[in-house]
C-alpha cells in the first residue's frame, strides 16, 4: 500500500454497511462525505462542499470526458474499480493530447455495501489521482435499494487542457503512418477472468490499469506530429483499430509477430478460447504517427516505466479502407474484424 | 473435437479417495484438473486438458519423432525454390 | 507453450505447403470433420496457402451447431423457472432456439451461469440445495466422459437437485451418413483429433475400407492440419485408402479405455436428431436407465413448447459440406452474429461464424 497523506483524520464509522439513508441528503449523507470521502479526497476545491467546483479558466483548448465504471468483480488482481474510474478518465483526456486536471466522481452504491470495501475503493482512487496529478473537485453519492445495483457503480468526468499545436483526433490516421503500442496486451481482461466465478485460475497476471498522461506528455514533448492516440479498452486492440480504420477511412495492416503479449496471458487465452486481440486493456495506448517520428517517439516511450515494451505493430495503408488486415505468425493474412458482442469462454 | 490444451502436471492431490484432482500448469497459469480419465499420469507429465479433465497424456517420444520428421521434410524442401503466395 | 508453439512454426508450414504442392497432381476435396479444425484453417488462412488443387470442405463437427432446436428451447424454458439455476458451457449461450437464446434470458433476469467444467455445475448444485441445478451437457465423444463423470459425482454426493440436458452426438455415424449420401463429393477425411484421443481410431477402419476413402486422424494446430492434408493427398496419389494417425502425440489406436468405460457406464447409444440434417441412426448418447433421475428431460415438464425452425437457414447444407457460408444468400446481411438465423453463425466452431470473423468483407 502506497503512503499518502490523509487530508483530515478518519472518524470511525458507526456503520459497517451503506444504508439507504446515506444517500438521502440528511445527516448520514453528510457524515458519509465528511467521514469517508473527505479524509481521502479532500482538497481546497472539495472541502468547500458546495454544489459545484469553481475552477480557474485557461486560454487553452479544453478537453472534457465522462465514463462510467460497472466492472464485475469489483476487486481483481492489480486493483479495483476505483483505479479504473480514475485512470480510465485520465487516459481519455490524455488520448485527446490534454493535460488532465480536474475529476468529478459520482457514486451509485447498493444498500448493504460494506463500508470497508468502499474505503478500499476510495483509497485506490486517491492514490491513482495523486499519481496522475489530478484533483477530485466535486462529486455525488446516491444509494439504491438492495438488489437494484451491482454493489457500486462509479461515474467520473474529467477536464484537461490542450497545449497549442497539438491536434489529435480519430479522423487523423494517414496512409504511411506507423502504429505503436506501449506494451503487453490483454492483461486487464485476463486478470478479471482469473477471478471470475467458474473460471478461476491461479496466475501471476495482474491488471495493467495505469494513468498514461505522463507517458503521453513525454511523447508529445519530442513530437508534435502524433496524429492519433487511443487507449484500447473494452474490445481490445482489434476493436480500437477497426474503429479508427473506419473513422479515418484508411486500411490498417498489423503484424501478429510484433504484437507484444506475455506467455502467461497467451496461455490463459488458449485455455479459455479467447483471442487476445479482443481482450480489454487498461494501461495501453495505440499511437499513429508520421514514420519519420517513429524512432524518437519509440525511444522516449521505452524510457518511461509504462512504455518499456513499446513496439511498432503496424502501418496505415490506402488499400482495404475501413478494414484491419493482420499478417499471421505463419505468414498468411487474415481480416481482423469487429466482434459483435463480448467474447465468451468456450470449450469447442 | 473441441478445445483441449496441453499442460504440465505440477501436483497431484491423492487425499480425496473418490476423485483424483491435480494442478496443471500452462506456461504459469495453474488450473485444477481431474485426472480420473488418466489415473496413470504423474507429476511432470504433459496432459491434454479439456473442460477441466485430462483426456490423455502427451507422448513425448511420438511428439519428438513427428517433429524430427518435419525437420527432415524441411531440409528436403529447402532444395525447392519457395513460391508461397 | 510446449506442444503448441512448435506446431505453429512458420518454416515448417512453408515446407509442408511446398511438399503438398509438389505431390498434388489432381483436384481433391478434403473434409475436416471438426469445427475446431475449421477455426484453425480460417484463422491462419490455410486455404489461401494451399495449391488450388486442394479444396477444403467444412464438416459437421460442431456439437453446438447440431444440438436440436428442441433442446435449446427446453434449456430456455428451464432457465426461466425461478427454482432453477441453469448452467452451461459458454458456447451454447448465443445459439438461437425457436425464438430466444440463453444469453437473452440471462439479460432478462434468468439465473444462467457459465461454467468451465461439468464438475463446477455439480459444485453449484451442492452449494445451492434449495435450487434445482440443470447442466447443458453438450458434446461429441471428447466431452462425453467429463459429462459422465459429473453424473457419477452427483450420484456419489447423493444430490437430488442435479440433472442434465444431454446432447451428445457421435462422429463415425455422421461420417457414414455423409458418405452414403449421393450429394457427397469427399475424397478424404481429416478425422477429429480430440474425439480420437478418447475413442481411438479403430472405428474408422471399417469406414475407410467400405468406402475406399483415406481417413487421417488430425490435430488442431496449423502444422497438424497441413500434415494431415499432406498424408491424405499422398494416399490419394498412391491409390491407397487406410486410416493413418497424424496426431500420434495424443492419440492411440485404442483410445483412452478409462474414458470409454466411463461413457459406457452412464450413457448408451441412441438415434439422434442433428439440427439442420435430420435423424442419424445410432449417432447419439442417452442416459442409461439407472441414471434416469439425472435426466432433466424426464424430471421436468415442458408444457407449451412450440418448436419452429427458420426456412431460410441452410445450416444443414453447410454442416454437410454441400455449400459454403458464402453461398448462403442470408450470409452477413440478415444473418450475422448479432442476429443469427442458425447455430453455425454463433458457435465458436461454426463455419459461418469463422467465415464471418475471418473472411467477411465490409460493404
Amino acid at each position: 500500500m502506497e503512503n499518502f497523506e490523509l487530508s483530515c483524520p478518519i472518524q470511525k464509522s458507526n456503520f459497517d454497511r451503506v444504508l439507504l439513508a446515506h444517500g438521502s441528503g440528511g445527516t448520514l449523507s453528510h457524515n458519509l462525505v465528511k467521514d469517508i470521502f473527505l479524509p481521502y479526497f479532500g482538497n481546497n476545491y472539495l472541502n468547500v462542499l458546495h454544489d459545484g467546483a469553481i475552477l480557474n479558466n485557461s486560454n487553452k483548448k479544453l478537453a472534457f470526458t465522462t465514463d462510467s465504471y460497472v466492472v464485475n468483480p469489483l476487486f481483481f488482481p492489480g486493483g479495483n474499480i476505483g483505479d479504473l474510474a480514475i485512470n480510465g478518465t485520465v487516459n481519455d483526456l490524455a488520448m485527446c493530447g490534454a493535460l488532465p486536471k480536474y475529476i468529478s466522481c459520482g457514486f451509485i452504491i447498493e444498500e448493504g455495501f460494506l463500508i470497508n470495501n468502499l474505503i478500499e475503493i476510495i483509497k485506490n482512487m486517491k492514490i491513482a489521482a495523486d499519481k496522475a496529478g489530478v484533483k477530485i473537485v466535486t462529486g455525488d453519492t446516491k444509494v439504491v435499494e438492495n438488489g437494484k445495483g451491482d454493489g457500486i457503480f462509479i461515474n467520473t468526468s474529467g477536464i484537461g487542457f490542450i497545449d497549442e499545436g497539438i491536434n489529435i483526433s480519430a479522423n487523423n490516421c494517414k496512409p504511411g503512418d506507423v502504429i505503436l503500442i506501449n506494451g503487453f496486451i490483454a492483461e486487464h481482461g485476463m486478470a478479471i477472468m482469473s477471478v471470475r466465478n467458474g473460471f478461476e485460475f491461479e496466475s501471476p497476471i495482474i491488471s495493467d490499469t495505469a494513468a498514461l498522461n505522463g507517458l503521453v506528455a513525454d511523447m508529445l514533448n519530442v513530437s508534435k506530429n502524433i496524429h492519433v492516440l487511443r487507449d484500447p479498452t473494452r474490445g481490445g486492440i482489434a476493436s480500437t483499430l477497426n474503429e479508427l480504420a473506419e473513422s479515418s477511412n484508411v486500411g490498417i495492416l498489423i503484424d501478429e509477430n510484433t504484437i507484444p503479449i506475455s506467455d502467461t496471458v497467451k496461455a490463459a487465452c488458449e485455455i479459455l478460447g479467447f483471442d487476445p486481440l479482443y481482450v480489454a486493456n487498461e494501461g495501453k495506448l495505440i499511437a499513429f504517427l508520421a514514420p519519420e517520428e517513429a524512432e524518437k517517439v519509440l525511444g522516449v516511450m521505452k524510457t518511461h516505466p509504462l512504455g518499456i515494451h513499446s513496439r511498432i505493430i503496424g502501418e496505415v495503408v490506402c488499400e482495404n479502407q475501413g478494414m484491419v488486415i493482420m499478417k499471421t505468425e505463419i505468414g498468411s493474412s487474415r481480416i481482423v474484424d469487429m466482434l459483435t458482442g463480448e467474447q465468451l469462454p468456450r470449450i469447442c | 473435437m473441441c478445445l483441449a490444451v496441453p499442460g504440465k502436471i505440477i501436483s497431484v492431490d491423492n487425499d480425496k479417495p473418490d476423485i483424483i484432482m491435480s494442478k496443471v500448469s500452462f506456461s504459469g497459469i495453474i488450473k485444477s484438473v481431474c485426472l480420473d480419465l488418466t489415473p496413470e499420469a504423474r507429476v511432470g507429465d504433459y496432459v491434454l486438458v479439456h473442460v477441466g479433465f485430462a483426456l490423455n497424456t502427451i507422448d513425448e517420444k511420438e511428439a519428438k519423432e513427428t517433429l524430427k520428421m518435419f525437420h527432415e521434410m524441411e531440409q528436403l524442401a529447402d532444395s525447392v525454390t519457395p513460391e508461397l503466395s | 507453450m510446449k506442444y503448441v508453439d512448435e506446431y505453429r512454426n512458420k518454416d515448417l508450414i512453408e515446407s509442408l505447403i511446398l511438399k503438398i504442392k509438389s505431390i498434388s497432381s489432381k483436384n481433391y476435396s478434403i473434409m475436416e470433420i471438426c469445427g475446431g479444425q475449421t477455426h484453425t484453417i480460417l484463422k491462419y488462412s490455410l486455404q489461401e496457402l494451399l495449391p488450388k488443387e486442394i479444396n477444403l470442405i467444412h464438416g459437421p463437427g460442431c456439437p453446438v451447431c447440431v444440438t436440436p432446436i428442441e433442446l435449446i428451447d427446453k434449456a430456455i424454458s428451464l432457465s426461466q423457472r425461478p427454482d432453477v439455476i441453469f448452467t452451461s458451457y459458454g458456447d451454447m449461450l448465443r445459439v438461437p432456439g425457436s425464438s430466444d437464446d440463453l444469453l437473452n434470458c440471462k439479460a432478462r433476469g434468468a439465473e444462467v451461469r457459465m461454467v468451465y467444467s461439468p464438475l463446477d455445475a455439480v459444485k453449484i448444485a451442492r452449494e445451492n440445495k434449495e435450487k434445482k441445478v440443470v447442466f447443458f451437457a453438450v458434446g461429441f465423444e471428447t466431452t462425453a466422459p467429463a459429462n459422465a463423470r459429473a453424473i457419477i459425482e452427483a450420484e456419489k454426493l447423493n444430490l437430488d437437485n442435479f440433472s442434465i440436458i444431454s446432447s451428445h452426438v457421435l462422429v463415425p455415424p455422421a461420417i457414414e451418413a455423409l458418405l452414403s449420401s449421393k450429394n457427397t463429393n469427399i475424397d478424404a477425411f481429416l478425422a477429429a483429433g480430440h474425439v480420437c484421443t478418447v475413442m481411438g481410431y479403430s472405428q474408422y477402419e471399417n469406414i475407410s475400407e467400405k468406402y475406399k476413402i483415406p481417413i487421417i486422424v488430425t490435430g488442431f494446430e496449423p502444422v497438424d492440419i497441413l500434415t494431415g492434408i499432406y498424408m491424405a493427398v499422398k494416399q490419394l496419389e498412391d491409390g491407397r485408402n487406410i486410416v493413418e494417425n497424424q496426431y500420434s502425440r495424443a492419440v492411440r489406436r485404442d483410445g483412452n479405455l478409462n474414458a470409454i468405460n466411463l461413457i459406457n457406464s452412464v450413457f448408451e447409444i441412441s438415434d439422434r436428431n442433428w439440427r439442420g440434417i435430420g435423424i442419424i441412426t445410432k449417432s447419439g448418447l442417452k442416459m442409461k436407465e439407472k441414471y434416469k433421475r439425472f435426466d432433466a428431460e424426464i424430471i421436468f415438464d415442458f408444457p407449451d413448447l412450440v418448436v419452429t425452425q427458420s426456412n431460410e437457414c441452410i445450416a444443414g447444407e453447410i454442416l454437410q459440406g454441400f455449400k459454403k457460408p458464402t453461398d448462403c444468400p442470408s450470409f452477413k446481411n440478415i444473418c450475422n452474429p448479432e442476429y443469427p438465423m442458425g447455430a453455425p453463425m454463433v458457435s465458436p466452431e461454426g463455419a459461418c461464424s469463422a467465415y464471418y470473423l475471418y473472411k467477411k468483407r465490409r460493404n
